[in-house]
């Protein structure tokens, strides 16, 4: 009876220190459940959701402050590899947050910017090139197409410009048999 | 047949298949030669990698062989004037490519003079290599067994490749196209000269040529031709896709290039025998590339093959073969396997095109309706890359694209081997390019994704910083004006023993504060008061020195004699001034906002 008892405090006892001393050694910087839907989120940092960019944005998801359906740019595709992530329902995207669109970059109108540099401080992935009273440009590469630059402009030069189709990114369609009209004599 | 006993050991690879051949029809004659076009279209899409840079402008007279574009970052190539003539436009025309979309060509109005450039030709066997392969950039010579992959590339230029064997590929596996059998039947010496720069550019020791057994005559003369040489002619047997490098080698040498690894990682070098061709044009006449020798065959009158100059409309090429029979319905551009169907009849010949075929219902009847996988297998059994297009299919299928790449989509070479032998017509290798080019996409999303997420936190790190910075600025500056400060308010707090303690001290301070403060309201009142008592005096005016006075009173006289005084008239002036100016920008704004509403 005593020696089942001190049997079962020593295994108590050592797998105690064992797991301390894990919980101390394998200690994980960061949350990485919050990596992880920021690795899904599209990185477009344009707070649709509500929250100041991808990162908060992620942290309240994995909180459970915020819902899956809350990021446009992520689409239909984002809502489900985020309801697969996190073991939930998947739900159509809320309108309230906005909705879908084709990607897009910013255009300045080089002729009409009067070189304010408010696109500059909105944009947050510092893609506009540019200086006070001078002509400010989008690097197009670098643009996520989050629209934060179009408000602020006071004299309304910049635009969002989709991306054409060109045959660099030209995608291969999912083969599908044309359906054509038969004419019946 | 017997010369052409084969003595070198084949090893078959796995699958294969044997489609009707097709090849007689446009071997019957010698490689042609068309009248120049009426304009030629350069696309600067012809190759893998960059898209080059344009060096010319529209209206500039060029030379044959001049440079129209010039290679732009690592893996680019060059390209050239093919005839002399006056570049006549830069725009977006349809190019041959699956997607039919516009791209940047330069159009190349022909004089019909063929005046060349000076021409430099090198001697490759003195000169250094690591020279020679710097010079190949400017060639603009590119793989043109139908990969187009600039072949500087393919030459490592430190000169250095470590390649031990080069195979050159004249399998020519491909049902309808000639071009290389040809080339090899008529231009055979001129192969083997350039077989020798190109073992010569990567130090390889051994070369064999692989041939298909379909080809008799070219077998005949690379053989009569490489006699004197150490090159071996290995005759490989007749079965799609062994024209593939991969496939080729594996007959060839029996060696297996592991399948994430390039072929020259393991010492070998795979070259068309075309692109050896303009190799030698290049060193030995300074001939950079301009024209390559196409099949043009299927529902044509005379299919024939013919040297192109790159740009000429495919229409001319149809029409120097006789023109296109009735019933030809599109253009395929490359073999019936791996080819594509051309988006219109106006594109250009480019450095990709080795086979043009006028289709027809007759020679290329529609695919019956795509009925569901029976899970035969026998796709499997004709894969040459040994994977399992079933599988590939049904993951493609349902957009299961991390399973396909698990299941290695990307060592599909879409040769169409599993397609042309399924039961069921599925069109196999449409799904895979589905596929492929859908996980390409999200991986460029998300390597943009990870670009903006470094950028992001780079900027928000920055404005911390900022912040922080700023913070620091103003405490150092609180401090100095702090110890400025200190001794006055000191001597009070030091005069009176008890005031030691900070709390105190504070108090005082206070205390000093709200005294001065009320001392400068007392002031103020003060002046006021003085104001109300001289009467009139403006309030700046109180303490100026009778000198100040003097010079304001005599600037006053002189605005008086000048008519300046009358303040009412000059501020109604100004009123209406105000009022004009906010008309102005009104009209210009519904000016404006009227312009937009038009657009």
């Amino acid at each position: 009876m005593l020696t089942a008892l001190y049997i079962m405090l020593g295994l108590a006892l050592a797998l105690g220190i064992a797991l301390g001393y894990a919980a101390l050694k394998f200690k994980v910087e960061g949350d990485p459940l919050i990596a992880r839907i920021d690795a899904i989120l599209p990185q477009t940092q344009c707070g649709q959701c509500g929250y100041p960019g991808c990162k908060p944005y992620a942290t309240a998801i994995a909180n459970g402050e915020a819902d899956i359906n809350q990021c446009p740019p992520g689409g239909d595709a984002g809502v489900r590899a985020l309801a697969d992530l996190m073991g939930m329902e998947y739900k159509p995207l809320n309108a309230e947050n906005g909705v879908e669109k084709p990607k897009a970059v910013a255009f300045i109108d080089e002729d009409v910017c009067i070189g304010c540099t408010l696109c500059i401080q909105a944009c947050p992935v510092d893609a506009i090139l540019g200086a006070a009273k001078h002509m400010h440009t989008i690097i197009a590469s670098e643009c996520t197409g989050c629209e934060l630059c179009v408000a602020p402009c006071p004299v309304d030069c910049i635009t969002m410009e989709p991306i054409a189709e060109t045959p660099d990114n030209w995608k291969w369609r999912y083969p599908t048999i044309p359906i054509k009209p038969v004419m019946t004599s | 047949m017997n010369a052409l006993v084969n003595f070198t050991k084949i090893f078959k690879f796995h699958g294969g298949v044997h489609p009707p051949e097709n090849k007689a029809q446009s071997t019957q004659h010698t490689i042609g030669q068309l009248p120049l076009p009426e304009k030629l279209v350069l696309p600067l899409r012809q190759h893998v990698g960059n898209i080059p840079k344009i060096k010319v402008n529209i209206g500039d007279k060029v030379l044959k062989g001049q440079l129209l574009a010039e290679a732009e970052g690592t893996v680019s190539a060059a390209i050239h004037a093919p005839t002399s003539g006056t570049v006549s436009a830069i725009e977006d025309t349809t190019i041959p490519h699956p997607s039919g979309l516009p791209d940047r060509c330069i159009t190349i109005t022909p004089d019909g003079k063929e005046s060349w450039i000076d021409l430099k030709p090198q001697d490759w066997r003195k000169a250094d290599r690591r020279a020679l392969i710097a010079s190949l950039r400017l060639s603009g010579i590119v793989g043109l067994g139908g990969a187009t992959f600039p072949t500087h590339i393919k030459l490592r230029s430190d000169g250095k490749s470590g390649v031990h064997t080069l195979v050159i590929n004249a399998a020519e596996c491909e049902p309808y196209i000639t071009c290389d059998d040809l080339l090899m039947r008529e231009r055979s010496e001129q192969i083997v000269k350039g077989i020798e720069v190109a073992q010569y550019l990567l130090g390889a020791e051994k070369v064999f040529i692989g041939i298909e057994d379909n080809k008799p005559e070219a077998i005949a003369a690379m053989q009569a031709a490489t006699a004197n040489t150490s090159m071996q002619v290995v005759v490989v047997p007749t079965l799609y896709p062994s024209g593939d490098a991969r496939r080729l080698v594996y007959l060839v040498l029996g060696q297996e290039i592991p399948y994430d690894k390039r072929s020259t990682e393991v010492g070998l070098q795979v070259f068309n025998v075309a692109t050896v061709l303009a190799l030698y044009r290049y060193f030995e006449f300074g001939e950079p590339s301009l024209n390559r020798v196409v099949s043009m065959t299927g529902n044509v009158n005379t299919p024939q093959n013919f040297e192109v100059l790159f740009g000429t409309p495919l229409m001319h090429l149809v029409n120097g073969a006789g023109g296109a029979k009735l019933g030809t319905t599109h253009y395929i551009m490359g073999g019936p396997m791996m080819g594509f169907d051309l988006p219109d009849e106006n594109v250009p010949i480019t450095k990709a095109a080795n086979c043009i075929i006028a289709a027809s219902p007759n020679l290329f009847a529609p695919l019956p309706p795509a009925m569901p996988c029976i899970r035969c297998a026998r796709c499997a059994d004709a894969c040459p890359v040994n994977l399992q297009p079933q599988d590939l299919y049904w993951f493609a299928k349902s957009d299961n694209f991390e399973k396909a790449r698990d299941y290695k989509l990307f060592d599909c070479i879409e040769c169409g081997a599993c397609s042309s032998g399924c039961p069921s017509n599925i069109p196999l290798v449409q799904y895979y390019r589905y596929a492929k080019s859908e996980i390409i996409a999200a991986d460029r999303a998300k390597e943009a994704a990870n670009i903006a997420r470094e950028r992001n936190d780079f900027r928000l790190a920055r404005i911390e910083r900022e912040k922080l910075e700023r913070a620091a600025k103003h405490a150092e500056r609180a401090q100095a004006a702090k110890s400025e400060l200190a001794p006055a308010s000191e001597t009070p707090a030091n005069a009176t023993p008890e005031a030691n303690n900070h709390a105190d001290s504070g108090d005082a301070q206070k205390a000093a504060k709200q005294a001065a403060i009320a001392a400068a309201i007392e002031r103020a009142k003060a002046a006021k008061a003085a104001a109300a008592v001289s009467g009139e005096v403006p309030k700046n005016v109180v303490e100026t020195t009778p000198t100040v006075k003097a010079e304001i009173a005599e600037i006053e006289a002189r605005r008086a004699s000048v008519g300046l005084t009358e303040k009412p008239a000059a501020d109604e002036d100004k009123q209406a001034k105000i009022a004009a100016a906010i008309a102005r920008a009104k009209a210009a704004k519904a000016a404006a906002e009227a312009a937009k509403k038009q657009e």
